[in-house]
């Protein structure tokens, strides 16, 4: 079984009385390792399918297998569990804590291992060092631009070293320059830390960094050529 | 579990500062019922303890089995003498209620004066009085001595004048102090001489002062005992709270009535705060449970939250209430004794603790359903913002 697997998922969304069919039968395998760039029109389903490998959400039928665990049948604080060891998440919004200075954001994870405080301290440091904003720990969200926001929010992915890190348009928010920024740091995570990758983007440039490309439509998945992609 | 609750609350509370604005709003919510409730609680307790000032748990008033006020009550001589002998009797007075007519000091119109016939007993019965003019009456003569307040609001009551109460004339002989109870507002005189100027020849009450507030049982027994005796006994605490029993329903539940409609209207004004202050964190919340952390955890930490801002609230409105009512002091009329009763706010400890009481529970209540709703959300829903 390849590292992540998508068996015949299907995901429904009920609103009110009416049934919002996301996802029809969807099969995928990555192996690990593997930089996926998952693209389609807004709508089409790619945040669902995220949320589903990322374990926060779970399917209406079909399995979801990531690196060994079967997330279909699992409840909500076993996923909590395995999500904290397992997934780091990337979010558009960067979704810091505006209260928290940069590294106690990325410190967060590691509040959940049993880690003490000082080691908690080291870790998160390393990870800001990784991304180039060591020298920012002590600045809140507020004080930092949207590309360094960007990057402490990677830092907080990582920080406590899982296997696969998904991201939701990481670069949706950001001007190019910064957005560069951010893809040429993934594609470092992907290479010379072995992070697999899911991300989804609208942008064709960002996909470009990816070793895979996926189309998303209307709940299909349609593989895409490289040159399809850069054209 | 427990170790995440303690580091996201540690987490939580840290940031309280960078907070401030909703967390103050919070604070001085529940802190303004807070002390509204302690005020009104502390009016009406320092009303109560004043109405019991006077009141002595060692003096028991008998009045005739049935009656409910002086007036309307009689006590036999034979009675009277029967029940000196009985135990836990260590002074006895019987009494004759009447009420004459007086003019005023201010209009010169005739009002209602309360003339108490008193045996010799009665100084022991009430050791609070005090001659502080003139002398006391001798027994069998026609004199009156008169309280200070009595003499203060009706006309001819100096020391020296005479007074015509109903056909007779009396001469005032000094004028008494009472501990600044409703006895003030009466004038004495001696028993024998009231009932033969009065023509009555039965008591209206007997006045008795217990060996020890103990005896109280045995007395009523003793008295229950005798089939010659239609009277019943009545401790002066329970008398005087019967006789103001209207009032002080009217105040306790005029001041619960306001306190329970404020407590529920901040309790909902606490609740739209905490919503509001928690629901701008249901993006942080669902990220936080992304990342992995479990949903009780984080309820419990709001609530944690919420109930030490109820707290810190509570304790600032029952300061506030110390420190601006405590000991102030207001007057009202008590209409049962017809005289004024002025009372101080009395902001006990009970009083503060039932105020700490409400603001926890409006703090926890507050702070459990936008905490239950933020963390049990699906959290794609919130991550979308919905
Ligand atoms: N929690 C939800 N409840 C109801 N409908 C949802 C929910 N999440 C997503 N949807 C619907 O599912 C469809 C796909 O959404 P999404 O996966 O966010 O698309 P994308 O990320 O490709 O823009 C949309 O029509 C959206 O309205
Ligand atoms: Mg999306």
């Amino acid at each position: 079984m390849a590292f992540i697997e998508l068996t015949n998922v299907v995901k429904n969304y009920e609103k009110g009385s009416e049934v919002v069919h996301v996802l029809q039968d969807l099969n995928l395998s990555l192996h690990e390792g593997d930089f996926l760039a998952l693209m389609g029109p807004s709508g089409s389903g790619k945040s669902t399918l995220l949320n589903l490998i990322g374990g926060i959400d779970q399917p209406t039928a079909g399995s979801v297998v990531v690196d060994g665990a079967n997330l279909d049948n699992m409840s909500g604080s076993q996923l909590a569990k395995w999500r904290s060891a397992t997934i780091g998440f990337v979010f558009q919004f960067y979704n810091l804590l505006p209260f928290l200075t940069a590294e106690r954001n990325v410190e967060l994870p590691l509040l959940l291992t049993n880690l003490r405080g000082s080691q908690r301290k080291e870790n998160a440091l390393t990870a800001l060092r990784t991304v180039s904003l060591e020298d920012r720990a002590k600045h809140k969200p507020g004080e930092l631009s949207g590309g360094q926001q960007q990057r402490v929010a990677i830092a907080r992915a990582i920080v406590a070293d899982p296997k696969v890190l998904v991201c939701d348009e990481p670069t949706g928010d950001l001007d190019r320059q910064s957005a560069q920024e951010i893809l040429a740091l993934l594609e470092t995570l992907n290479e010379q830390f072995g992070k697999t990758i899911i991300m989804v983007t609208h942008d064709p440039l960002a996909a470009e960094h990816a070793k895979t490309v996926l189309h998303l439509d209307k709940g299909v998945l349609v593989e895409s050529e490289q040159a399809e992609v850069s054209a | 579990m427990l170790k995440q609750i303690f580091k996201i609350s540690l987490m939580n509370l840290r940031n309280l500062p960078s907070r401030f604005g909703i967390s103050s709003v919070v604070v001085v919510g529940i802190g303004g019922v807070v002390g509204v409730l302690v005020a009104i609680l502390a009016m009406a307790s320092g009303f109560e303890s004043a109405l019991a000032s006077g009141a002595s748990s060692d003096r028991v008033i008998l009045l005739r089995d049935g009656s409910t006020d002086e007036m309307a009550s009689s006590i036999s001589q034979e009675e009277v003498a029967l029940i000196g002998t009985l135990p836990g009797v260590a002074a006895l007075s019987p009494e004759l209620y009447t009420v004459v007519d007086v003019p005023k000091m201010d209009t010169g119109t005739y009002a209602n004066l309360i003339a108490r016939g008193v045996g010799t007993g009665a100084f022991d019965v009430r050791p609070e009085v005090e001659i502080v003019e003139g002398r006391n009456f001798v027994p069998g003569r026609t004199e009156i001595i008169a309280g200070v307040k009595a003499a203060s609001e009706f006309r001819g009551l100096d020391v020296g004048s005479e007074v015509s109460l109903r056909d007779s004339t009396w001469q005032v002989v000094g004028h008494f102090e009472a501990g600044g109870s409703a006895y003030e507002s009466e004038i004495w005189l001696d028993f024998p001489a009231a009932l033969s100027a009065f023509r009555r020849n039965s008591a209206t009450s007997l006045r008795i002062r217990l060996d020890s507030p103990t005896s109280f049982d045995e007395l009523s027994q003793a008295i229950a005992n005798d089939p010659r005796l239609q009277v019943q006994v009545i401790s002066e605490p329970s008398f005087i709270e019967g006789q103001s029993a209207t009032l002080r329903q009217v105040i306790k539940s005029f001041g619960y009535a306001v306190a329970v409609i404020m407590a529920i209207g901040a309790l909902f004004a606490a609740l739209n705060t905490m919503y509001t202050a928690v629901s701008t964190r249901t993006i942080e919340i669902a990220t936080l449970r992304a990342i992995g952390f479990s949903s009780v955890p984080i309820v419990i930490s709001v609530m944690i939250e919420a109930v030490i801002l109820a707290v810190l609230g509570g304790v600032l409105g029952a300061l506030f209430s110390y420190l601006f009512f405590n000991g102030f002091t207001v007057a009202t009329l008590n209409p049962a004794a017809f005289s004024q009763v002025a009372f101080d706010f009395n902001v006990s400890t009970e009083i503060v603790y039932l105020g700490m009481t409400w603001a926890i529970v409006i703090g926890f209540f507050g702070g459990l359903l936008p905490a239950i709703s933020a963390a049990y959300i699906p959290i794609t829903a919130a991550l979308r913002g919905e």
